[in-house]
């Protein structure tokens, strides 16, 4: 353990991670953020879920430093009387959830299909390559609603509403693998003619073997920031559809839900209800895109 | 010349047909048309004799090609959701989505164009710095908080511009216009603001690092050793010399800005086609998402070719002919 974490600090990541205060911020950002939706059910001050435990009598009431605010409930309470500190954590975890495994979906997919078109090479990557192509023209958060709307249209409704969070995760993670593909297509080309690949065909392994055991991990360096990157976008995309009402149930509210639910008590002056969640999104997007931006910077060797 | 638009618009054939083929998956494969538009009762002759109407008994590719004939004369069918000709529906949509787009579109040139220019020529002063700054903002800011600070600000809190809807609009024709109207007009800004934001700063950013790339050329110098005033060197040799990508990105994000427009449209409740979409996705209405997909794809197709007859204009080393490369 210690000589790990001995490895670790000595290493040159480190280095480059401790001389950038924006990155050491950023990290501490995330950390709060990851940690506060992890830990939600443990250290939020109030259960939004507990019906039991809401009282109308509590709704509206403005952050705790206006006037009128209640300690209790430090970033005030949404028309129902739920804590919104409380919400925005649970909301954060439904968030910081489908982002990552969307994004863990959509680098499978990448870079299975990359691996596939890169070393195969021939039909197989025209195909796929085209395809790729074909969706790259698209924005990717249309290609989501788009796939969002027809599953929704082939399902019927009590099925769509219970397995609404993979439909989810499904939209977003499937309109983001092409740029994946790509990158790692890339990285196979060049990979494909080296001579530890030749000895690996030479001893008489077959396709997959080579293509998972010897190519795979050679190719992985830059899939890990595209990864890091494509989180934010994934966080940002579900809050989009969430708030366009076409992304998770309202019945487990991720922050976007929280937006859009705020959104309608923009007018009458509970502005606090909409503002938290979209700045604890913010916070959240933030601190990942700067953390990936470090990465690619850091892991970049012709940029030192 | 000619030979160059042909060949482009053969490179988009396939692409056009490949959309169309997904348009006409979803219609034929996702939910039942039949059931849908025969409602409850009905005997199994009326069920047969729709199913001959729609031709839906006969083989795969010839119903793709009727719907890719229909398609191209702009027939979709009927909205399951209004049960209006999908057709009317957008025609009666798009003049919102385009003029919203064109301000947005217009806002992020006519400010992110001096804005990049300004910060690449002075890249010290105080007022870059803080342009930059703001530019990192409207990056990670996501479109539709935009919208609802602005909402928050500029109509809640102060009052000064509506916040949803387009204000009253004048008929022109089959086009709707809200230029011709004060409230009209007052109803754009904060849409165009909240729409084009990213894209300005993207353009923005863009523009100064060619600045900065072109500025430290050979020929810029030259243009100074010359004595050419600083105004004609940094716009009329410099800024030339950036357009190329500005075009180049500017012609993606148009895209760009017309799919964002479904997140605007829904923040300001602006009766356009983005709107008629995400209600669509939401009541699963298949033939308007088909619809609005086979025209996403022609615009997108549209501008690309646009944005390369662009580079003809902009760029004259492409004007050469060069017999053994055709297009590139």
């Amino acid at each position: 353990m210690a000589a790990v974490l001995r490895r670790v600090f000595d290493s040159d990541l480190w280095w480059s991670f401790r001389r950038s205060p924006v990155t050491v911020l950023s990290a501490m950002v995330a950390l709060v953020c990851v940690g506060g939706a992890l830990l939600a059910p443990w250290i939020a001050p109030h259960d939004p879920f507990d019906l039991a435990s809401l009282n109308l009598m509590d709704a509206f009431k403005p952050p705790v430093w206006s006037e009128g605010g209640d300690a209790t409930y430090p970033l005030g309470t949404d028309d129902q009387g739920r804590d919104v500190l409380s919400a925005i954590m649970y909301g954060a975890r439904i968030s910081l959830l489908v982002g990552v495994a969307a994004v863990v979906f959509s680098t499978l997919l990448g870079v299975t299909i990359g691996l596939v078109a890169g070393y195969l090479g021939g039909l197989a990557d025209a195909v796929l390559m085209r395809i790729a192509d074909i969706q790259l023209t698209f924005p990717s958060i249309l290609v989501a609603l788009l796939v969002d709307g027809v599953v929704r249209a082939a399902l019927p409704r009590e099925v769509h509403d219970q397995i609404a969070l993979l439909v989810v995760i499904f939209a977003i993670g499937i309109s983001n693998w092409p740029q994946i593909a790509r990158t790692v297509r890339g990285s196979t080309l060049v990979e494909r003619n080296k001579e530890y690949v030749l000895a690996a065909r030479v001893i008489g392994l077959s396709r997959t073997r080579i293509m998972a055991t010897h190519v795979l991990p050679n190719v992985l360096g830059p899939v890990l920031v595209i990864a890091t990157l494509n989180l934010g976008f994934a966080i940002l995309a579900e809050a989009t559809l969430s708030f366009l009402g076409v992304g998770v149930p309202p019945t487990r509210p991720s922050l976007g839900t929280l937006i859009r639910i705020g959104n309608d008590f923009l007018f009458s002056g509970e502005w606090w209800i909409t503002i938290f969640p979209g700045v604890a999104l913010i916070a959240m997007v933030l601190s990942v895109n700067l953390l990936g931006d470090w990465l690619r910077d850091a892991l970049n060797p012709k940029l030192r | 010349m000619l030979a160059f638009i042909l060949s482009r618009i053969l490179q988009a054939l396939p692409v056009m047909l490949a959309v169309a083929l997904i348009s006409f998956a979803m219609f034929a494969y996702v939910g039942d048309p039949v059931a849908i538009m025969l409602g409850q009762d009905f005997t199994e002759a009326q069920r047969a004799q729709l199913v001959a109407d729609l031709g839906l008994d006969r083989p795969f590719f010839v119903q793709f090609a009727k719907f890719v004939v229909n398609a191209a004369q702009g027939e979709f069918g009927l909205s399951y959701r209004l049960s209006r000709p999908v057709a009317e529906l957008i025609a009666e949509r798009a003049p919102a989505t385009l003029e919203l787009a064109f301000c947005a579109a217009a806002l992020a040139l006519l400010i992110g164009v001096p804005m990049g220019v300004y910060t690449g020529l002075y890249r010290t002063s105080w007022l870059s710095r803080f342009f930059l700054t703001f530019s990192l903002i409207g990056v990670s800011l996501p479109t539709f908080l935009i919208g609802i600070l602005l909402i928050l600000v500029f109509s809640v809190w102060l009052g000064w511009l509506p916040s949803f809807g387009r204000g009253e609009v004048v008929q022109l024709g089959w086009w709707s216009t809200g230029f011709l109207t004060w409230s009209g007009i007052k109803a754009l800004i904060l849409p165009s603001i909240t729409l084009g934001l990213f894209q300005l700063t993207l353009i923005m950013r863009l523009v100064r690092a060619e600045m900065l790339e072109v500025l430290r050329t050979d020929y810029i110098k030259f243009a100074r050793a010359r004595g050419l005033a600083n105004r004609s060197v940094h716009f009329g040799h410099a800024l030339k010399n950036t357009l190329v990508p500005v075009i180049t990105i500017a012609g993606l994000q148009l895209g760009a800005i017309i799919a964002f427009a479904v997140v605007t449209e829904t923040v300001f409740q602006w009766p356009g086609m983005g709107l008629l979409f995400i209600q669509s996705v939401g009541s699963a209405d298949i033939p308007v998402m088909a619809a609005y997909l086979m025209l996403i794809a022609l615009v997108f197709v549209l501008i690309n070719l646009v944005v390369d007859l662009l580079y003809y204009a902009v760029d004259p080393r492409l004007r050469v002919e060069r017999p053994a490369i055709q297009g590139a």
